[in-house]
């Protein structure tokens, strides 16, 4: 059986899809058999494999729960990996925490990077997917490690991510950032004062070993010195009424499709579920001021509703909705507006030619 | 204003004197005062027309007079000007030769003075920020390692060339951090703090000492960062006062290069040996709880759950309180004897929140733990525990699931009792979702207990879902307010048909916590019992070859 990187990715994937964990660790261990480095196994072959994932969900080419199987297999691996007598490793480095923020599930990304880290002889406390923030601190200051690496994949944990990075700040541990949230060229990291981001887990590792250090703050740095425009109170109040604005668009929509009043129990909980996390994307998008942010989400939930045949034009009366319902928030309207005119580009986009 | 005397020039000129509005005394040539001003009146308030000049002002105007008188007659009059201080205040006294008396006019150099305001003021404004930052950093770890660290970076940045700060003795050795600017020694010192003068003393916090300077020589040295470059020029010990116990000593050195160390930097170094005592205090007593906490807390926080004889096995927990790690929620797994025995494993919910109610779950496992050599009698275990609860002093119920697992003849069994909650569901490979038929009382409340035991198999890929009510009753959704419910839990497991265990626990918390976004919610525990899809070699733990189990 061929065991170069690409046949070994390959090899994965097709166990993974198939929840065989057994073949899974098989095409794993000939890989590391044939010389394939751990570091490797775990970067160039399961990352490449967990990515895919992600990307044939989003196409609805698998289904959630298959999600959760393939993601599920992928970290028995890792697990049997790291209990490889091969990969034993004596911690001689310095002492490092690994965490994903709170409210953040996709651990994997994470575990990757405490993997790495482990295997370059970093002493690492990998704390897992959603750590509630008082944890997270009361851990740093009993272990004062070098350094925390905070994971965050979903744009929405934003908000969550800024309140960790100033804690551990404010404890005196320098912070490193991951994860699809930050931006690809990591803005969002910069924005939210991290002292350092890594767009993958080879450059993340790079990083620590170089060391990273806390940027200068002022003493009693607080989250409204990075984002001043949080004074003008937008992101609090659409935040703090969310419930009451899903609700008032669902039954504004439902006005305008009577198609709708027809919808079972199921399908109306869905499309409050939609309209729900679309108010959650504003509220962020508001709370780091970007419209890149928000107008990216829209764009990519029309991609997303064309896999599974639903037009993107069904987007527009949520929009105008909260636009309606949000007159005088300035920079909402100006976010809404945004998504509004990108959508009509994308609708366009997706038109067949005639 | 005018005199009572006879008026003539003389008489005139000295009634005018206390109009001037300038502090200028008048002394005849024989050292007798004369007349003075009111603004010298105010300064020299022993003075009084008549009056000696000696006892009237400081001395330095007394002698000056006196000179000054001296050398009149040698007409030597060019830089006769005195200085001295009165009251704090410096003045220059410049005398004016009048008939048969001389006016001192005392000046006061007020650019001098501006001067010297200001560079006093500069230097308490960066002793001022200098005590800012290092509250700021201080405050901000509890961590003991990182408390010394900051200190020594701070001293060697503002107070010193190289700086040591020594904790109090801990397992017979002296722990030290030592560095100069940008370079930290840690070290953990075989020696008797005797052996320097002023050590023991500021170790001990009591008597209180001030700090005190030692002989450079006789330090000894491991109290010597390695990267000092220089011979030692002058050593002050400082103690570090903490919280009604010493938090450790402070060791400023300077090179022989540097000036010494002045009055005005041993208040700096005592006011920031102040702060530092007390973060590294609040450290040292935040490091003792935590350690105190995290033993206790070892054997209540839920345990890891892996394959075992043939199942999956998997857990999900979520303590209600968010910088609680336990709750009223629990689950155990006591494992058969050998791999044909069933394992137990418990799922359970006792009244009430947080520590307390943690504290009563880890009383409930371990008693279960005792019992579950007869689990063969679901309900006879639940009546032992039932009396146990009973006669404990508290008033405490609890709900619990019972679930006996095993694999035999290439199945999984279930063997599974509910005490007065929620009953376990079960999916089979088909995507049904069933209720395990099971029903029994909660314990700790009546004097005797019923129960009714469901047993069924698991084929390959099915599983068995245990559960507390914070998942069904979580409050939140897209409208804020609507209940998670049985219903929406069971279309939920209708999609994890199939799955490994702990897809189906990540799958059931992702999407509970997601319901109550970021809204209070009750304690959440989930365990998942799995038939493995797959038939294999089994090997436990991944290290023994295992027996084929088909």
């Amino acid at each position: 059986m061929s065991t170069t990187v690409p046949a070994a990715r390959e090899r994965l994937w097709d166990a993974v899809r198939d929840g065989d964990e057994y073949a899974a660790a098989a095409a794993v261990f000939d890989a590391i058999d044939t010389g394939v480095t751990p570091e490797d196994v775990l970067l160039e072959v399961i990352a490449p494999v967990q990515r895919r994932i992600g990307t044939e969900w989003a196409a609805n080419r698998i289904t959630v729960a298959e999600e959760h199987t393939a993601t599920a297999i992928n970290d028995r691996v890792i697990a049997a990996l790291a209990h490889h007598p091969a990969n034993a490793q004596r911690p001689v480095s310095g002492r490092v925490t690994v965490a994903c923020v709170d409210g953040e599930w996709h651990a994997l990304p994470a575990r990757l990077l405490a993997e790495v880290l482990r295997l370059r002889g970093w002493q690492v406390d990998f704390l897992g997917a959603q750590v509630p923030t008082p944890h997270l601190i009361a851990h740093l200051h009993r272990t004062g490690p070098v350094a925390v690496a905070l994971s965050c994949s979903i744009p929405t944990g934003l908000p969550t991510a800024h309140a960790a990075i100033t804690a551990c700040q404010a404890a005196g541990v320098p912070v490193l950032v991951g994860g699809a949230a930050f931006g690809p060229d990591g803005r969002y990291a910069r924005l939210l004062g991290a002292d350092a981001w890594g767009p993958d887990a080879r450059a993340a590792a790079d990083l620590l070993a170089a060391g990273v250090t806390p940027g200068a703050r002022p003493s009693a740095h607080q989250p409204i010195d990075d984002l001043p425009h949080l004074g003008d109170q937008e992101y609090s109040l659409v935040s703090r009424t969310a419930p009451q604005l899903v609700k008032a668009t669902v039954t504004e929509v439902e006005h305008r499709f009577p198609a709708m009043q027809t919808y079972t129990d199921q399908q109306r909980q869905h499309t409050a579920e939609d309209i729900a996390h679309i108010v959650d994307f504003l509220a962020t998008a508001l709370y780091v001021d970007d419209d890149g942010l928000f107008t990216g989400f829209i764009t990519w939930t029309a991609d997303i509703l064309a896999a599974r045949g639903v037009p993107a034009t069904s987007l527009h009366p949520t929009l105008e909705s909260l636009q309606g319902q949000l007159v005088d928030f300035p920079r909402t309207q100006r976010l809404l507006e945004a998504a509004l005119i990108a959508l009509g580009r994308t609708a366009t986009d997706l038109e067949p030619i005639a | 204003m005018g005199g009572d005397g006879p008026i003539g020039v003389a008489m005139g000129l000295d009634a005018a004197w206390p109009s001037v509005p300038h502090p200028v005394i008048v002394v005849s040539t024989d050292g007798v005062v004369r007349a003075l001003s009111a603004p010298a009146q105010s300064l020299l308030t022993a003075a009084v027309p008549g009056g000696d000049l000696s006892g009237a002002v400081p001395l330095w105007l007394s002698d000056a007079h006196r000179e000054f008188v001296h050398r009149l007659s040698t007409a030597d009059l060019a830089d006769s000007v005195a200085s001295g201080t009165v009251h704090g205040r410096r003045f220059d006294a410049r005398p004016t030769v009048l008939d048969g008396e001389i006016a001192w006019w005392l000046l006061e150099d007020t650019g001098r003075d501006l001067r010297d305001t200001q560079q006093a003021l500069t230097r308490e404004q960066a002793r001022t920020a200098f005590l800012d930052e290092a509250s700021a950093v201080l405050m901000a770890t509890l961590n003991v390692d990182r408390c010394m660290t900051a200190t020594v970076a701070l001293a060697t940045r503002h107070l010193a060339d190289a700086a040591a700060v020594v904790a109090p003795v801990s397992g017979n050795r002296l722990p030290i951090v030592c560095g100069t600017d940008g370079a930290v020694e840690r070290r953990r010192v075989d020696a008797d703090p005797v052996v320097v003068a002023g050590l023991s003393e500021a170790l001990r916090g009591f008597p209180p000492v001030p700090s005190r300077w030692i002989d450079p020589a006789a330090l000894p040295e491991w109290l010597v960062p390695e990267s000092i470059s220089g011979t030692v020029g002058s050593v002050l010990i400082t103690p570090l006062p903490g919280l009604g116990v010493p938090a450790g000593a402070l060791v400023l050195i300077r090179r022989t290069s540097e000036p010494v160390f002045g009055e005005d930097e041993e208040l700096s170094a005592r006011l920031f040996a102040a702060r530092a005592g007390a973060a590294l205090s609040a450290a040292a007593l935040y490091a003792e709880q935590s350690a105190i906490t995290s033993t206790l807390m070892r054997d209540l926080i839920p345990p890891r759950l892996n394959r075992l004889h043939g199942f999956e096995l998997a857990g999900g927990y979520r303590a209600s309180e968010d910088h609680q790690v336990v709750g009223g929620d629990f689950y155990d797994v006591h494992p058969g004897a050998t791999p044909e025995d069933d394992t137990l494993v418990v799922l359970g919910d006792v009244c009430g929140k947080g520590l307390e109610a943690a504290v009563l779950t880890g009383k409930i496992r371990n008693t279960l733990q005792a019992l579950s050599p007869l689990a063969q009698d679901h309900t006879g275990v639940l009546r032992l525990l039932n009396r146990a609860l009973l006669s404990a002093d508290h008033t405490r119920f609890a709900t619990l699931v019972l679930a006996s697992v095993a694999r035999r003849d290439g199945q999984v069994t279930l063997r599974l009792t509910s005490a007065g909650h929620c009953p376990p569901l079960i999916v089979r490979s088909d995507g049904l979702v069933e209720e395990a038929d099971t029903r029994g009382q909660l314990i700790g409340v009546l004097e005797d207990i019923r129960a009714k035991t469901f047993e069924t198999t698991l084929a390959p890929g099915e599983t068995c879902v245990l559960y507390t009510d914070g998942v069904t009753e979580a409050r939140g959704g897209p409208l804020g307010t609507a209940m998670f419910g049985e219903e929406r839990l069971s279309a939920v497991l209708e999609q994890c048909a199939g799955m490994p265990a702990e897809a189906v626990v990540e799958r059931i918390m992702m999407v509970t916590t997601q319901w109550v976004g970021r809204r209070a919610h009750d304690d959440i525990a989930v365990v998942a019992i799995t038939a493995p899809r797959r038939t294999h070699l089994s090997a436990v733990d991944g290290h023994t070859a295992g027996r084929y189990t088909a």
